[in-house]
């Protein structure tokens, strides 16, 4: 089910774009995409039908497509009413249990995730988006290098930096709140550094001059011109940042202690853990919960993503 | 408007480049200046220290009584049009107009009326809720000329703001631009590497070669009298003919003796008139190069001692005039510009004609790039 509507948008995508003469040679790009889409989609397919499935099913071997009904009414035919009336009921019981089950607190867990996230993606794009406007815009001695330290720095992997951060937010009486989660982006990043000052660069040089002229500041050139035009750029960043935090498991893991203060991760691990005998259905069903704002967040800002880079007011 | 003072200014980069060597240069209230080099001269960079978009290295800029050398570029009072516009894309045309007014602290009102009054005068006003995505390359070209006015600033910087349009609209927005500073009179630098956009539109022009003012002056003076080969074969179209050789004396007549010896074995030499002698005489027997402009050949139909008969290559009509290219003995390049009138049935590629040298007026320099105008 999902998966065809995936290669269907895949196909309409195409139909845009292609020129008739052109199809031939496109077809092969076309299949491998719809390789390569099937093969991420499997598992997030898979894992929805199962959050749709009842208890037993979900745990019984084998690769049901579908949910079955088998026991009272007998099996219903799929194309009976009373097999959908089954199906939605099975579904909307499966997320109602996720939803209020008394060992995990999934409207908290949400409102903890999005707090995080919210705060890393401003901090981020207020701190990084300055951090880039001086590497892009500003001239200073020794620039360059300390751009490359800046670089340097993701490749340090998160695990080997958590214990000395740990030892820092210990002696800043953090440890136990929120802070060590999204006070760091406030801080700027470096990869989120590094994607605004490559776009920052493609912004003409002529628009600061003339914004200068016009009567900006630096701040000024930044707020009403680079800002502006960075759109698209900051949406990107932006959502990796909201991505990277919603997903992160190791730092709610290391610096939370209650769980009234557990993120969706957090919550769903545990939620797992706490439940004998895993009912996947309800796993399934947390974890589709989980990727749903992702998603949605996505879809919001997609259009910026495909948005070209407008620089059309110079010449062409 | 205000008057512009540059001082002994120089401007060297961190590389050791010296893009403007010495500089000194006074701009009248009102006047329309037109710095034109090749490129590299130093021109462009001249005008951004100007706009206070670079730091002097050495030297004074003034606008007005007020030395500016370290005044940030929104408090010079000056508007900047750019080669590519630089108008803000995510801007409507009206706030492109109105952004340094609203940054100013103008009254809402005054602001639109200035936009409109801007926008009216260049025939723009239909287009000020596009974005300039929207906008042809000439309509944003008005744009960014109207961005600049609305400021009502004391003086215009244009940098190469014609380049960018195709050949017909750039000679009828060069005249627009002239109209409009005959309107306005606002003091006005403007840097090109078209030495006919600097003809026709400066009061004065002011040619630049290695970060040095070759010659200022008046368009037609510096046409006429060149200070030296440089600004004599980058200043007229088509570029002047340029000769080397040796000045010398044939009985009481002064000649110009190309560098050699034709293939018939015949030198190539042409008599000045006796009025020129005196100024010419210290440069007898010593090389110099002589410098014709294509206008100051025509056909002839007898030979004389101002007359030189050289073969054809290439035959260009422009319709009442045509250019004809020919090679003196030397090879080197020989263009006559002459009249579609005067006796052209035989210019053919590959034949020869007979040409008459105006003498009374040819150029005559020292050797090199930058040889001195002598006599």
């Amino acid at each position: 089910m999902g998966v065809e509507r995936r290669q269907g948008g895949h196909d309409s995508g195409a139909g845009r774009e292609g020129g008739g003469a052109r199809i031939g040679s496109r077809l092969g790009a076309w299949m491998s995409l719809a390789v390569i889409g099937f093969l991420y989609a499997v598992p997030l397919v898979w894992g929805f039908l199962v959050s749709l499935k009842t208890p037993g099913q979900a745990s019984a071997p084998g690769l049901g497509v579908l949910p079955r009904f088998e026991g009272e009414g007998g099996d219903p035919s799929l194309f009976s009413v009373a097999y959908w009336s089954r199906f939605f009921e099975q579904a909307a019981s499966n997320y109602r249990d996720v939803w209020t089950s008394p060992i995990a607190d999934f409207p908290l867990y949400l409102r903890n995730s999005l707090l995080v996230a919210v705060l890393s993606v401003l901090g981020t794009l207020v701190s990084s988006s300055i951090v880039a406007y001086g590497f892009s815009r500003l001239q200073w001695r020794g620039r360059d290098a300390v751009f490359t330290l800046v670089l340097a720095t993701m490749m340090v992997p998160q695990a080997v930096v958590i214990a000395p951060s740990y030892l820092i937010f210990r002696e800043l009486g953090w440890i136990g709140t929120f802070a060590p989660l999204w006070a760091p982006a406030w801080f700027s990043g470096a990869s989120s550094v590094f994607m605004l000052r490559q776009f920052f660069l493609t912004i003409p040089r002529e628009l600061d001059e003339a914004a200068r002229i016009d009567g900006c500041s630096h701040v000024g050139v930044f707020v009403r011109v680079i800002l502006p035009l960075s759109r698209p750029a900051l949406a990107a960043v932006g959502l990796f940042q909201f991505v990277a935090s919603w997903n992160d498991f190791l730092g709610p893991l290391v610096f939370l202690n209650h769980q009234e203060q557990y993120t969706l991760q957090l919550g769903l691990a545990n939620y797992y853990a706490q439940h004998g005998g895993t009912p996947w259905n309800l796993v399934m069903a947390f974890s589709t919960l989980v990727i749903v704002p992702v998603l949605l967040l996505f879809l919001l800002t997609r259009r910026l993503f495909v948005e070209g880079v407008a620089t059309q007011g110079l010449k062409e | 408007m205000a008057t512009i003072g540059l001082d002994h200014v120089r401007k060297c980069y961190p590389n050791g480049l010296e893009a403007v060597r010495e500089f000194t240069l006074g701009i009248a209230d009102g006047e329309f200046v037109v710095l034109v080099g090749p490129s590299g001269c130093g021109k462009s960079t001249t005008l951004r220290l100007v706009a206070g978009l670079e730091d002097l290295t050495g030297g004074t800029i003034r606008i007005g009584d007020r030395v500016v050398n370290d005044v940030h570029p929104k408090d010079r009072d000056i508007a900047m049009v750019f080669q590519n516009y630089a108008l803000y894309p995510h801007m409507s045309v009206r706030e492109n107009m109105s952004f340094a007014l609203k940054l100013r602290g103008v009254p809402k009102e005054q602001i639109n009326s200035r936009v409109h009054k801007a926008a009216q005068s260049l025939g723009i006003e239909d287009l000020l809720d596009r974005k300039p995505r929207q906008l042809s390359g000439g309509q944003r070209q008005r744009v960014a000329v109207g961005r600049a006015i609305v400021r009502e600033p004391k003086a215009f910087l244009f940098d190469e703001p014609l380049s960018n349009l195709d050949a017909k609209l750039r000679v009828t927005t060069r005249a627009e631009l002239k109209a409009l500073h005959q309107r306005l009179r606002t003091t006005t630098i403007y840097v090109t590497h078209d030495q006919e956009e600097a003809m026709t539109l400066g009061d004065r022009i002011v040619v630049m070669a290695d970060g040095i003012i070759q010659q200022a002056g008046p368009p037609l003076e510096v046409y006429r009298k060149p200070v030296n080969r440089f600004v004599a074969s980058f200043i007229g179209m088509p570029p002047m003919n340029l000769l080397e050789g040796v000045l010398g004396r044939d009985g009481d007549t002064l000649t110009f003796v190309e560098g050699s010896i034709d293939a018939s074995g015949k030198p190539f030499v042409l008599a000045f008139p006796a009025a020129r002698a005196d100024a010419l005489a210290p440069a007898i027997g010593k090389p110099v190069v002589l410098g014709l402009r294509p206008q100051m050949l025509r056909p002839a139909s007898a030979g004389s001692p101002t007359t030189v008969r050289v073969p054809i290559s290439v035959v260009e009509p422009l319709g009442d005039l045509i250019d004809v290219f020919c090679s003196t003995p030397k090879h080197a390049r020989l263009v006559a510009r002459v009249n579609a009138g005067d006796s052209t049935a035989a210019l053919r590629p590959g034949g020869e004609v007979l040409l008459d040298v105006d003498m009374a007026h040819a150029h005559v320099f020292e050797p090199g790039a930058f040889g001195k105008s002598i006599g």
